[in-house]
């Protein structure tokens, strides 16, 4: 048979590049943050939040523990999503908003296996929203970092559903009249059961949320407020800028009580209602303040619904829950029922029901 | 057995009998308990159900009317029937919906005890239909299968209800007894299936009997009848099959005769959640499932599980192929084997879920956006469909494509005796995984994904997990051979056509085609999908009348069998009989710029074999 449609002038051309980059390859040296660098051109607007996560995600990798091999980095459509073409992992860069449908088959067809999921605000929560919610409901065991910058970036500057309203964009001229989502709550109400949020601008935070999240057993979903310098930029400076990052930013911690503005305000419960107490002035100490106990949903949702002006805006580790795998469930489901009917038989398949012999 | 044979046997070569009642009356029961006593008898058989798509419409009324059509003989039987020789109507309403299709001079068996007026309101009948006139030229019996289904039960002391429920017994014992057959074995499958309830068992099989008994007293029945065992079947070990039933067994096949793990992810839709259910079970086979949150998921976690080496197959009909389109490009693109199983059924739109229709092939076809080619195969009997989803998956690995697989509502809930293939016979999986890396960049062995295979043009699977593999692979447009994005005009232009390039090499795993009659002639029928059985009736009939018509029907759609042209230049004429508007007929038109005439049904119903009788005969006498 004879190949049609044939251009000798490309399968002449040698191979562009190299696909592998760095050391630490098939059980040479050490790997580093750069093993999981690859030699593709990154594409993200200079100055984008981006550049930050994927360098801490590279950072933290060699820590893990494990092989490259075994790490999968999925993802949907956006910016973000082209992450994974700059992880010398595997990789799959899928469709817009479908990537916790293509995570959860591979995931539970192969559960061995470390996945990452790479979304924005407007793949996971707009188009890809039903996905994310059935994903933290089912509780697959991988990690979602999920880049909100609060605006379409790739279709060049829309409104997203994370967008406060009355955001003017090319598309909402007159302010836009959506009311926002909160990922964090969106992730709480769906029953997901590691739920943390961090910041581009804080490397060292945020390297220490992805640590927990692949700690978890279990979806482990972290928002990370992502600078768009180009469509949206200073979004989140309030919360990242050393001027006034210590009067808006709260940073929980498991154990420790709710302080921020260096320890001289602090956060306390009165009735459900969370509060900004002042140490100095209200006569408060910190044993008024609230410890926070990231296993407690109560606190979980009081914390993750301090999202307006009023309020310091909290990040960390909101909570944590251990409650089974999909992906473990199903293994065990499938050897449950091997143990008890042992390995299916294909010909006692096939003449199982009523049979009836022609001679 | 012994028949005490007291009444004059008539000797039948085929039978049509149409089971009809109320949704709660256990139609679809007595139509599978009568097919197996059948099969038992060693008769050929099709049959079809037709139920409607309420649950449960409310009583007597003429939409709550469940069906279920059986057409037996000794001779080969192709069809569920044409026209019916026995109509068994429980109550007005499924006497009015089913009474044209029974033949002139053919039987009414009815409940007689169901013909009050409210009955007969319900069903909207302004007139009682035994009084009219209507059913001149029919044979009625008037049975009074509720009053004697009391009569028998009495001493059990049991509600109207539960008796109620069992008066499709005594149809179905007299049923038995018109037609010759043995009552033991439904006896015994009576007892098999309410194994834990022995009462239940034991009214059923008094009423059972109750009904053949009164076949043997009755006045009202004159004669019995007698269908001889088949001669044509070929020898073997036979059982009854759906074609759903026969999907899922095919996946079992795939997992035990290939080196693949499955993950089968569905979500819901009429008529393809059966295959859901079955394949649920086979778990001990090593068939992972996942029933997802919607159409996109269900295919999105099939193509997550390709993706990480294990076969994702998914299953759905017409609306959820169209919302899977875009991720089937994703798979296209990616070139990931995919297996897409889509039971068609009525539309547009919601259209007619539990009727069957073949108007899904252009779909299937050209559905995406882009030059997006893949493999498209037409099951063409229920039992066909297990062979079909053996040879998607088999392709789907081997060629690295998405492959649709169409079926329809017809194979999917018909059901025909099935010759139980020896495992053995079936074609082997090769381990489709590459292990090693494919290239040098560097002096440094590496993988480039999109390396393709000089026989195939499949790129290689590898499997997440292998050391030295990783690669990068997504919906970007990639280059040719290393595998990075790329944006090159050319590039583009090359892969559009080393896609479809690779697409059509599928021809090489397509046999020659069957004819059925001569390799010449003067009209060929080109048929594809579930109207086999019609296509093949109506011919035979006519080449024993002495027509010049040959058959034959396509199961590869896309690629077409490469023998095609040669076959064409045998004939005068082409007729393409379709249950659609017209759309095999367009991509032979297309691919082949020869006069094919369409034929077509639209009407949720399969073709009658005598009305592609009646079009060949139309078009060779003129």
């Amino acid at each position: 048979m004879q190949e049609n449609g044939k251009m000798p002038t490309l399968s002449e051309k040698p191979p562009v590049g190299r696909i592998f980059g760095g050391d630490g390859e098939n059980g040479e040296a050490k790997l580093t943050a750069s093993s999981f660098k690859t030699d593709q051109d990154i594409r993200w607007c200079p100055g984008c939040g981006d550049y930050s996560i994927l360098a801490q995600t590279q950072r933290i990798m060699p820590d893990l523990g494990i092989p490259r091999e075994k790490t999968v980095f999925l993802s949907g459509i956006g910016c973000s999503s082209r992450f994974p073409y700059y992880m010398n992992t595997y990789g799959f860069h899928s469709i817009h908003g479908r990537a916790p449908a293509f995570a959860t088959g591979l995931k539970t067809a192969r559960p061995e296996l470390d996945v990452w999921l790479i979304t924005g605000d407007g793949d996971a929560l707009s188009i890809g929203g039903n996905h994310l919610i059935h994903l933290l409901r089912r509780n697959l065991n991988i990690q979602v970092l999920l880049f909100n910058n609060q605006i379409y970036g790739l279709t060049k500057g829309q409104y997203s559903p994370t967008s406060e309203q009355g955001k003017v964009t090319k598309s909402t001229p007159y302010g836009s009249l959506d009311h926002p989502f909160n990922p964090s709550a969106v992730a709480l109400g769906a029953d997901g059961t590691f739920v943390a949020r961090s910041l581009d601008r804080d490397p060292k935070h945020m390297q220490a949320m992805l640590k927990r999240a692949h700690a978890h057993a279990g979806t482990s979903l972290v928002e990370v407020y992502q600078n768009c310098n180009i469509f949206n930029d200073g979004a989140f400076f309030e919360f990242t800028e050393s001027a006034s990052k210590p009067f808006r930013s709260l940073f929980v911690e498991h154990g420790k009580p709710l302080l921020f503005e260096n320890g001289k305000k602090g956060i306390r419960l009165e009735g459900l209602k969370p509060v900004v107490v002042s140490l100095e002035e209200d006569g408060f100490s910190v044993d008024d303040c609230i410890v926070y106990d990231e296993t407690s949903r109560e606190l979980a949702t009081i914390i993750t619904r301090m999202f307006d002006a009023t309020m310091p805006r909290p990040f960390g580790v909101f909570y944590v829950e251990n409650r089974p795998t999909y992906d473990q469930q199903v293994a065990e489901q499938m050897e449950e029922v091997l143990q008890k009917r042992g390995k299916g038989s294909l010909a006692s398949l096939l003449n199982s029901g009523d049979t009836w012999e022609v001679q | 057995m012994e028949l005490a044979i007291q009444k004059p046997v008539t000797s039948l070569d085929e039978v049509t009998i149409l089971f009809a009642g109320d949704s709660g009356d256990g139609m679809q029961l007595t139509g599978t308990q009568f097919t197996l006593a059948t099969a038992l008898a060693l008769n050929d058989l099709a049959t079809l159900p037709d139920f409607p798509a309420e649950i449960r419409a409310p009583q007597g009324t003429t939409y709550g009317v469940s069906a279920f059509q059986i057409h037996f003989g000794s001779k080969d039987i192709h069809t569920p029937g044409d026209d019916v020789n026995l109509l068994v109507a429980m109550n007005p309403a499924a006497l009015k919906v089913n009474l044209h299709r029974v033949r002139k001079g053919g039987t009414l068996l009815v409940n007689s005890d169901a013909f009050g007026k409210r009955d007969l309101d319900l069903a909207k009948y302004t007139e009682n239909p035994f009084e009219n006139g209507s059913l001149d030229g029919f044979q009625v019996i008037k049975v009074p299968f509720t009053t004697l289904t009391y009569e028998a039960l009495k001493p059990y002391g049991l509600d109207k209800k539960t008796m109620d429920r069992t008066k499709n017994m005594f149809a179905l014992g007299l049923c038995l007894w018109m037609y010759s057959r043995p009552i033991e074995p439904i006896q015994k499958l009576i007892a098999q299936k309410f194994a834990k309830k022995p009462q239940i068992v034991e009214i059923n099989t008094t009423v059972l009997q109750k009904g053949w008994n009164y076949g043997e007293t009755t006045e009202a029945i004159a004669v019995r009848y007698l269908v001889k065992p088949s001669s044509q079947l070929p020898k073997g070990t036979y059982r009854s099959i759906h074609g759903n039933e026969a999907i899922a067994l095919g996946l079992a096949a795939v997992a035990d005769r290939g080196d693949l793990d499955v993950l089968y992810a569905s979500y819901p839709i009429t008529p393809a959640s059966d295959i859901l259910h079955q394949v649920s079970g086979l778990k001990h086979f090593g068939i992972k499932t996942v029933q997802a949150e919607d159409e996109i998921a269900a295919v999105g976690a099939a193509i997550g599980a390709s993706f990480g080496g294990v076969l994702g197959v998914t299953g759905t009909s017409g609306p959820g192929l169209a919302l899977k389109m875009e991720a089937i490009g994703l798979a296209v693109m990616t070139e990931l084997p995919l297996v897409v199983v889509d039971v068609q059924r009525g539309g547009p739109s919601t259209g007619l879920p539990t009727k069957t229709e073949q108007a899904d092939l252009l779909q299937a076809m050209y559905g995406r956006n882009g030059e997006a080619p893949v493999c498209v195969l037409a099951a063409s009997t229920p039992g066909d469909c297990f062979y079909m989803t053996y040879e998607a998956c088999r392709i789907a690995s081997k060629y690295m494509t998405p492959v649709i697989l169409l079926t329809d509502g017809y194979l999917a809930n018909g059901a025909e005796p099935w010759l139980i293939p020896d495992v053995e016979t079936l074609r082997p999986f090769a381990s489709p995984f590459v292990t090693e890396p494919n290239a040098m960049v560097n002096n440094k062995a590496t993988f480039h994904p999109y390396v393709r295979d000089s026989e195939t043009l499949a790129r290689p699977w590898a499997k997440p997990g292998t050391p030295g593999l990783e690669h990068r692979i997504g919906g970007i447009e990639k280059a040719d051979g290393v595998g990075n994005v790329s944006y090159d005009p050319d590039n583009h232009h090359f892969m559009v056509k080393r896609r479809a390039e690779k697409v059509q090499r599928i021809q090489q795993e397509i046999p020659t085609t069957d004819i059925l009659g001569d390799p010449s002639g003067e009209l060929l029928v080109v048929g594809w999908g579930g109207t086999r059985g019609a296509i093949e009736a109506a011919v035979s009939n006519l080449r024993e009348k002495g027509l010049r018509v040959s058959a034959i029907h396509l199961r590869h759609l896309n690629p077409l069998p490469p023998d095609l042209s040669d076959i064409f230049k045998g004939f005068r004429q082409y007729l393409v009989p379709e249950l659609n508007n017209g759309q095999l007929v367009r991509v032979l038109r297309d691919q082949y710029l020869l006069n094919f005439i369409p034929y077509d049904k639209i009407q949720g119903q399969p073709f009658k074999s005598s009305e592609i009788e009646g079009k060949i005969l139309e078009m060779v006498s003129s």
